[in-house]
């Protein structure tokens, strides 16, 4: 299946990436042929097929795994923010953004 | 609203489910602490972490999905939702989508529209659907108005935080419809105790959809997105400025246009956000890292048994078996704790009517005034039971009664104590009030001249002697009785 020019310009919005017009050729045929790839799997029959085949088995509540709800230690603040690139007065800083 | 146009509005409640831990990871859902003091791998979405659901979020929302009569899917899927925001460190949400948590739900909400003042004009039970409530995790907090001015600040406590999101029908054709229905979907989370309901704190935020048409149109008109709305009353007014907004604009020859806006209260404007809105493409996949989330039939059976009665239901049981008002009956079951108390003065009182004036005039004045709730109250509800016993057996009248009260607030103790520590047993003795009598009587000759030359309304006047003359203790049916009977018949 051909990805057009406009359908990787549009990719590269959403993941925020800026590309040269080279890379938009290049990645226009790669996408492509990762599709085409995956696109092998329709041949297989999975309407019986659960979309997750692995259970945790004896919990009549919920089949999947779940915790219960105790607190737990957090990092804290100054961890939490020792990898950030610009931290200040305590939170992550980041350029202005408008709303919520 | 305008003539020749009709409202629709969606809304969309986002609870947040009151755990302890989050719904990710076991970081603490305290509100108010340290910035990013509450935050670790899963819920600062550093690489190669891992989330595990917490089972009370799907305890809690399989209450509030039940007393919202909605149908829980016995699977459902968690989704990512992808978007970049920098409140959302891992670049998407973990929500649901094609398969919610629940489905198919309807309330029956009172409802009234308001005159200017904001009075009540005619409540009456409106129907309104509620397409689904899905369970998801909150993003963090973009603060804005500390350090740098040219800059965002953001604080990851809230981050990963349980949320349901209930979704309605575009089912309201009013502002306070919307209002209405927003109190009551809070009244029945606090209720049921899922939620805390604070919509300062964003424990309770409410988006609008809001579109107009002309009346009898069959379309819907483009709607526009209010965000923001952290209060009831900025909802219902953001909603009103919304329509007043879209009519305005579409008689003039222009059109509502897709958007998403913001309320700003100090200028009762909402404001177009302007962000791109083709960006608003989420690219909803399943959540790879959450398996499918299976409840047992038997299971929702277990949590519906366990819900306790619903304030609608109680509401009207209260006006049937309680022959209460409608708005008494409104305000007694406006929170649990309430409710409960009532009952139990009812019950210790055997009397509902006077119950309901006491607890809604005397003790709730009093709560007000102390600045505390229902739950903090000192005077105990079977205290103020036999309170209203001793009026009724007229071991003390209604007016010591009151300064009982007064003291059952102070000290907590029991009615029955402070009257025999205080000796204020009310006088029944008719021998003893006939002396109260012919002494206030002998002692105001001139009052009795003029009641006997007509003025017969002086005869609240001698009551009123009497009572004092009695400490207040005299029983004021037995001191009517008597003083009329003197005054009438030493006239003649």
């Amino acid at each position: 299946m051909p990805i057009t020019q406009t359908e990787v310009e549009k990719i590269a919005e959403l993941a925020n990436l800026e590309l040269t017009p080279e890379e938009k050729d290049s990645f226009s045929l790669q996408l492509a042929a990762i599709i085409d790839y995956i696109d092998q799997l329709n041949e297989v029959d999975t309407s019986q097929t659960k979309a997750w085949q692995q259970r945790s088995a004896g919990d009549a509540i919920i089949s999947a795994v779940t915790r219960n709800d105790d607190a737990a230690p957090s990092l804290g603040a100054e961890r939490a923010l020792e990898n950030a690139p610009d931290p200040d007065e305590g939170h992550f800083r980041v350029p202005r953004v408008i709303g919520g | 609203m305008k003539e020749g146009w009709e409202a629709v509005i969606g809304l969309e409640v986002h609870a947040q489910l009151r755990t302890e831990s989050k719904i990710f990871c076991g970081c603490s859902t305290a509100f108010g602490d340290e910035p990013n003091a509450n935050t670790c791998p899963v819920c600062l979405g550093l690489p190669g972490a891992l989330p595990v659901l917490n089972r009370r979020v799907v305890e809690y929302a399989a209450q509030a999905a039940l007393a919202l009569g909605l149908r829980i899917n016995t699977e459902s899927i968690f989704s990512r939702k992808n978007y970049f925001y920098p409140d959302l460190p891992k670049g998407y949400q973990i929500s649901q989508y094609d398969r919610p948590f629940s489905e198919h739900g309807a309330v029956e909400a009172p409802t009234t529209e308001r005159d200017e003042a904001g009075h009540p004009q005619e409540w009456r039970l409106k129907h309104f659907g509620i397409t689904r409530a899905h369970i998801e995790e909150d993003a963090g907090k973009s603060v804005h108005d500390i350090g740098d001015p040219g800059k965002s600040y953001v604080n990851l406590n809230r981050s990963g935080t349980p949320l349901l999101e209930i979704v309605s029908e575009p089912d309201f054709r009013s502002s306070w419809e919307a209002y209405d229905y927003v109190g009551f979907l809070r009244r029945t989370l606090q209720y049921i105790g899922v939620c805390d309901g604070n919509m300062e704190e964003g424990s309770l935020r409410c988006d609008a959809n809001v579109s107009v048409r002309r009346t009898g149109a069959e379309k819907f008109g483009t709607k526009a997105e209010i965000k923001n709305l952290n209060s009831l009353r900025f909802l219902q007014r953001a909603i009103d400025y919304e329509i007043d907004r879209q009519i305005a604009l579409i008689e003039a020859g222009g059109e509502v246009v897709q958007e998403t806006r913001l309320w700003n209260e100090r200028e009762a404007k909402t404001y177009s956000m302007r962000s791109k809105e083709d960006a608003h493409d989420y690219r909803y996949f399943p959540e790879p890292d959450l398996p499918p989330l299976e409840v047992a039939a038997e299971w929702v059976e277990t949590v519906r048994a366990g819900l306790p009665e619903l304030p609608e239901a109680r509401r009207r049981r209260f006006i049937g078996e309680y022959g209460l008002s409608v708005d008494d009956a409104f305000t007694l079951t406006g929170q649990r704790e309430l409710a409960d108390y009532y009952e139990a003065v009812v019950k210790a009182s055997g009397n509902s009517r006077a119950a309901a004036n006491w607890v809604l005039s005397e003790l709730l004045r009093e709560l007000k005034s102390g600045g505390i709730d229902i739950t903090g109250s000192k005077v105990r509800a079977e205290h103020l039971g036999a309170l209203i016993k001793l009026i009724e057996d007229s071991t003390i009248s209604g007016k010591i009664a009151k300064d009982v009260f007064a003291d059952m607030v102070a000290t907590g103790k029991a009615p029955e104590e402070i009257v025999r520590e205080k000796g204020l047993v009310q006088i029944t003795d008719l021998g003893a009030i006939e002396k109260i009598v012919a002494e206030v009587i002998a002692a105001n000759p001139k009052q009795l001249e003029a009641y006997r030359a007509g003025k017969t309304a002086l005869l609240g006047f001698f009551v009123g002697q009497v009572m004092k003359a009695s400490g207040g203790k005299a029983n004021p049916q037995a001191v009517n009785e008597i003083l009329k009977a003197h005054l009438e018949a030493e006239g003649r």
